[in-house]
This record gives C-alpha cells, sequence and structure tokens, in this order.
C-alpha cells in the first residue's frame, strides 16, 4: 500500500480494510504488542506510574514558557546551539542551513516524528543533501517510498516477504524472507552510511530543562551512531517534549518502553548533554537542537492541551479496533490512531482534516491504554464538537441531527419516526444501502412502548 | 421495590422482547415497574456526533420524564446508562439548576445486570440455562460505567449451562453507533474479527448487555453462516427463570 497525502479517510481506508496482506500484518503485530505490553506491565504498578507521568507532563505543560527557557539556557551553557521554529517551514530552513554552513553532503537521520511532521527529508533532498534513515523500519519504507504508519514502528504494515522483495529490487541482494538475513543485510548497507555521513539528524524522547540534556530511547543503536559518529549532530523535536529534571526520567523509562513495545526497558537510552569537549570519548563536534513550535504554544493554552502531555508510545493505536483493521496511512498526515485523530486536527486545522473525527468507534481502549493519562475519547468527542461549531459537518448529518433533536423532545413526533422507519423499511434498506440499512434487523410490528400499559 | 423502566429506543423499535424479558424478571422478583410515559432516546447519537444542543435537548426531555422520582432507573443497555449517569452531568456543567438535577437522575441509573446482581441479588437464586455461553463485553459498560463483573455474576448463576470466555472479549464489536452508519466497510471488518473470536470460543450462545453492538454481532454472525445464537442477557435470565 503506498502513502497517501489525503486526510479523507474514508476514501484512504477503503483500500485498506480489503487488503488482506495488511489486515494480517496489522493484527499480527498490535496482537504481538498487546501480550507483550501486559506482560511487561505485571512488573510495575501501571496506575501509580500513570497518576505520576501525568502529574509530571501537567507541571511543564501549566509553565512551558519557562521550561523551554531553561532547558534553553542549560543546553547552551553545555555547548550546544538551540534554535526555536515557529513552524514547519522555518524548521527545515534552519536545519538546511546549519548543513550548508558546514558543507554537508550526506546526512545518517535517526528516527523522529516531528522531523516527518515538517517533511524534513523532502525538503532536503530537494536542497540537495542526500539523506538516508537509519532505523530499520524507516529505512524500509524509506526504500519503499512511503511514509510511517505507525510513530514507533514505521513499516508495521508490511510483512517479511514484502520486505524481502524490497530488498533484492533495492538493494540488489538475493531475496530472502528470514528476518535476520534481512536485518543483515539493512545493517551492511547501513554501516558504511554511518562511517562516512557528514551530519547526523535524530529526533528525541524528552529533553531535560535542568541539564539542557536530550533523552533518546533506541532499541537497535543507530540512535547513538547517528549522534556521535558525525561530526555534526542536529536534534529535532517538539517544546512539548520537555521533564523538567533527570529525577523525572526513571518514570518515563518505566513507562514509555513497557507502553509503546512491551519491553522492560529498550536496549539503549541515550542522555546526551552538550557537544564534544576536548578529553571527550564521544559526541558530536557541534550540537545543534531546533525545537518545533508549529501550534503548540496555542495548544497549550486551550482546552485540548492535555493532548501535549503525549510520549507518542503508540499504545493508543495498538489497542485501537479501527487502527488494527485499516493500518496508519488511512488517517493520511504524520500521526495515526486516536492520537493522530486528535494531533492532526489541532495542528492542521479542522478544514482538511474533519473526515478524520470520524475514525473513532469511541470505545475508549485508548483511554486505559494511555500511560499519561491523555483523555483520548473525550479529545475526540471535542474535536466532533469543533467540527459542528466550525461548519465541517456534512449538511445531511446536520439536518438529520436537527430532526432528531426534535423528535427525541416530542414523544408523538418520536414514535411517528419509529412507525415511518417500520412503515418504509424496504425502500430504506433499498436507499440506506446493504452495509448500514441492511445490517439493521427489520423493525419490530409492535414497539416494546406500546405493549407497556 | 419500586423502579422506573428506561427501555432504550433500540428495544423499543427493534427488540421489544428485550424489553419483554426484563418485565418477566421483573414481575417474578416482586419488583413493581412504572414505565414512564413519553420516554423516547437518550440523546447519545447527537453527544456522539458532536451535536451538544441537541444532545441537551434530549437530556432534558429525559429528565423531565423521569424526575420527580427518587426510584431507581433501570436500562437494558449500558451505553444509555452511560450516557445518562457520565455525560448528562458533564452536558449541564455551567448550570448549577439543571446540574442539581441531571445528578439527582444520573444517580438513581442502573444498567439491568447491575440491578439485577447488586440490589435484587438475582444471581444468587435458582436460575437454570443450557449449553455453552459466551460473553462481549461492551466498551461503555465495561470502560466508563465499569461494569464488569455482574453479567458475568448472571451468566455463571445459570445452572446447567457452561460459561466459555472468548479472546479479547473487551475489544470492540465496531458498531461505535454513527460509526456503522459512517465507516460501514471498517465497522463490518472489525464486527467480523469478533464474530471469529465468537466462534472461536466454542459456545453456542453469545451474550450482552447492550443491544447495538448485539445487532452488530448478530449480522457479522450471519455473514459467516454461524449458528451461533445472539441474546442479550435479559433473555437468558428470563429463559433460565
Amino acid at each position: 500500500m503506498s502513502s497517501q497525502t489525503s486526510l479523507d479517510f474514508r476514501t484512504n481506508a477503503a483500500g485498506a480494510v480489503k487488503d488482506g496482506a495488511l489486515r494480517q500484518a496489522m493484527r499480527q503485530a498490535t496482537d504481538t504488542i498487546g501480550t507483550k505490553r501486559s506482560d511487561a506491565m505485571e512488573s510495575v504498578d501501571f496506575t501509580a506510574l500513570r497518576e505520576k507521568a501525568s502529574a509530571i507532563r501537567m507541571e511543564v505543560l501549566d509553565n512551558l514558557p519557562a521550561y523551554i527557557e531553561r532547558f534553553t539556557t542549560q543546553a547552551t551553557q553545555a555547548g550546544a546551539s538551540v534554535h526555536r521554529a515557529a513552524d514547519a517551514g522555518s524548521a527545515n530552513t534552519i536545519i538546511a542551513g546549519i548543513l550548508k554552513s558546514n558543507n554537508v553532503r550526506m546526512v545518517a537521520k535517526g528516527k523522529s516524528m516531528i522531523s516527518e511532521e515538517t517533511h524534513l527529508n523532502a525538503h532536503l533532498e530537494k536542497e540537495g543533501f542526500e539523506v538516508v534513515e537509519t532505523d530499520l523500519g524507516e529505512y524500509i519504507i524509506q526504500l519503499a517510498g512511503e511514509t510511517p504508519s505507525h510513530i514507533l514502528v514505521p513499516a508495521i504494515h508490511k510483512n517479511r516477504q514484502q520486505v524481502g522483495r524490497l530488498f533484492a529490487e533495492k538493494l540488489g541482494a538475493d531475496y530472502s524472507e528470514d528476518p535476520q538475513v534481512l536485518t543483515k543485510i539493512a545493517r551492511k548497507a547501513l554501516r558504511e552510511k554511518f562511517l562516512t555521513a557528514d551530519a547526523g539528524i535524530s529526533g528525541a524522547n524528552f529533553a531535560i530543562a535542568e541539564s539542557g540534556s536530550l533523552v533518546i530511547f533506541t532499541n537497535e543503536g543507530n540512535g547513538r551512531m547517528v549522534t556521535s559518529v558525525p561530526p555534526l549532530h542536529i536534534a529535532i523535536l517538539s517544546i512539548e517534549k520537555i521533564l523538567p529534571s533527570l529525577a523525572d526520567l526513571p518514570t518515563f523509562m518505566r513507562l514509555l518502553p513497557r507502553s509503546a513495545t512491551g519491553q522492560m526497558l529498550t536496549s539503549y537510552v541515550s542522555i546526551l548533554t552538550g557537544n564534544r569537549k576536548e578529553g571527550d570519548a564521544t559526541g558530536a563536534r557541534e550540537l545543534h537542537i531546533v525545537l518545533l513550535d508549529n501550534g503548540r504554544s496555542e495548544i497549550v493554552k486551550g482546552d485540548c492541551r492535555e493532548m501535549l502531555k503525549c510520549i507518542r508510545c503508540g499504545a493508543c493505536m495498538n489497542v485501537c479496533p479501527v487502527y488494527r483493521t485499516v493500518g496508519g496511512h488511512a488517517y493520511g498526515w504524520t500521526y495515526p490512531g486516536p492520537m493522530g485523530i486528535v494531533l492532526t486536527t489541532l495542528l492542521t486545522g479542522m478544514a482538511g482534516s474533519h473526515p478524520l473525527v470520524d475514525a473513532s468507534t469511541l470505545c475508549g481502549a485508548c483511554n486505559d491504554a494511555c500511560p499519561v493519562k491523555v483523555p483520548l475519547q473525550e479529545m475526540i468527542l471535542k474535536q466532533r464538537v469543533r467540527r459542528v461549531s466550525e461548519g465541517f459537518s456534512p449538511a445531511g448529518v446536520s439536518m438529520g441531527m436537527r430532526l432528531f433533536g426534535a423528535a427525541v423532545k416530542s414523544p408523538l413526533l418520536f414514535s411517528f419516526g419509529e412507525r415511518l422507519v417500520g412503515w418504509l423499511w424496504s425502500l430504506l434498506r433499498r436507499a440506506g444501502g446493504e452495509n448500514v440499512v441492511g445490517r439493521l434487523p427489520r423493525p419490530a410490528k409492535s414497539p416494546f412502548s406500546r405493549r407497556m400499559p | 421495590m419500586h423502579v422506573q423502566l428506561f427501555g432504550t429506543c433500540l428495544v423499543d423499535t427493534f427488540f421489544p422482547e428485550v424489553g419483554e424479558a426484563v418485565v418477566r424478571i421483573f414481575d417474578r422478583f416482586g419488583v413493581a415497574f412504572t414505565f414512564p410515559k413519553g420516554q423516547t432516546c437518550c440523546g447519545q447519537p447527537a453527544y456522539n456526533a458532536g451535536y451538544i444542543p441537541e444532545a441537551k435537548g434530549a437530556a432534558e426531555h429525559f429528565l423531565s420524564v423521569f424526575g420527580g422520582s427518587s426510584d431507581p432507573i433501570v436500562t437494558p443497555s449500558g451505553s444509555c446508562a452511560t450516557m445518562v449517569r457520565h455525560h448528562y452531568p458533564e452536558l449541564f456543567r455551567d448550570d448549577p439548576e439543571k446540574l442539581r438535577a441531571a445528578e439527582q437522575v444520573a444517580g438513581r441509573v442502573y444498567e439491568l445486570s447491575q440491578f439485577l446482581v447488586n440490589i435484587l441479588r438475582v444471581h444468587e437464586t435458582n436460575l437454570t440455562g443450557s449449553g455453552t455461553m459466551t460473553y462481549h463485553s461492551s466498551c461503555h459498560l465495561t470502560r466508563t460505567l465499569g461494569v464488569t463483573r455482574e453479567p458475568l455474576a448472571l451468566i455463571k448463576a445459570l445452572k446447567g449451562a457452561e460459561f466459555v470466555p472468548m479472546p479479547d472479549a473487551t475489544r470492540c464489536c465496531g458498531f461505535g453507533g454513527m460509526f456503522m452508519a459512517k465507516l460501514p466497510e471498517i465497522s463490518m471488518a472489525i464486527a467480523d474479527d469478533k464474530a471469529e473470536s465468537i466462534i472461536a470460543s466454542g459456545a453456542d450462545t453469545v451474550t450482552g448487555c447492550d443491544c447495538g453492538c448485539l445487532m452488530n454481532i448478530a449480522d457479522a454472525l450471519r455473514k459467516r453462516g454461524s449458528s451461533v445464537r445472539v441474546k442479550h442477557i435479559a433473555e437468558l435470565v428470563a429463559e433460565g427463570l
């Protein structure tokens, strides 16, 4: 399945729902992650931990400008250059500028969803830089010319046969569907890139205000390579990723990997403070940190501010029945699943994204899974209210709702409506379609209320 | 014991047999009830679609029909009970007078299995059943209302019947109210996964506490050519009296 650029969820999802390989891959991957997650959670008090994590995140959001200030001061003192980017375009321009002034030709990139949000790769390629994704999943989809369909497991929609064919075609490797062989093929191709890259670009899971440090959780070690092998390292992250101090980190070290991949801990947790100094064994000589706002300073003032507590673990999408069925590309922008519905409408505006707010059954599984207690179900409902108030609800639905609103207050009209549905049933079945009205049973001859004294 | 019965619009239109099962249970346990005249719908379709004025209108109507009493309000639907208990007070958060009325009514609402187990202790009486039964744990009932134990207590009280859990019992069935109409293909695909779980349980009957989910599940089972019976929990208890 190729990448989507439209936000018309129903159209995007129509193909996905019929794609047997995609559905099987999604079911298998989300079920595996789900089982690992529940097993990993047994060793912690999830209720208490998420309470604590939520409180820490709210503390940051309640005082965001002050924390950004503190982080900037500390990171600068540690030897980093901190840049503020108001929007996606300025983040890309800043990064391209840094690369140009360092005569960079090739960039090795660690996983960063913020760089997906700004479409950084496309911008850099247009500017003439070679950009290589080094996270295995990101590498796969870069070779395939796609975008991530999961914020953590970007190639979750692909099975190993598809990856085998892709590597054979793009890398000239012998076809294999053995994950170990495939990993080795990628490792060989990537190793060369790490050693010859002029710059590394990474994201960050957290930024520590107290020390100006960046924290990166990875499993493949590529994060450590891109941040320490090339002489220049640029980290791009959004402003709300800050934690007050290193003392807050253990809470998230327990919660994030467990919520994300069902691991007790990721293979690597890197804490990077400033650039490499004389006598340091590792690290980039020059470190730039780009803090992306892209509307977040406004969101944090509004009634959906809790969405910014999100630590990008992906648990909400892994448990979402809709995401599990259609995969991430149907959501059409950077972030899929329940958090994606809310973030996309908040960050890109309702005009283009309103069909997305239907992409939930409101089952609430996301609420239960979220490690920082983002009330996703309520947030999705809020976006639906916004859609109506901003005038993007389809006219037919609005008319239906006005009728419903009138009937529900008038028992006579309501029971007339019920009877009308009964009388016109055959017609409604034809008009309403096999997939909607055709799934309902025929209305009872005599409604229950009329059987009551 | 005197209660008010809220039938719900789905029971009224499509499943009167579920309402009649509730009445038979009430009769058997000596529960006197009124069926307040003029009851319509709890307003969930409007609330979930983001139409707040319409949802408020439905809530105000409900409060006028069911208000002025201190009897428990019993309804054979987890999602309608959730609407009244949790969302009515939210709707009137900024209107102290209506909020008081909403909270009074919200505090009296019981989903059927809650009422049967926690108040009537029906599960401790002599009920019978047969065959193997599995249970779909509907979303709002389970996650928002927090009702998990009561339906199982009722099923397990049916002597002669065997309870067999289904895999992923708390996973959504794909109904989602308007969701089934707005994204029917996805709704049907999710429902098909649910049907697969039900069939995998090996049960000959699937039950639950929400007619919307059961209706969706029945369609998915039919499409798979399955002979598994779909019954609301009220019907199983009434059959076992």
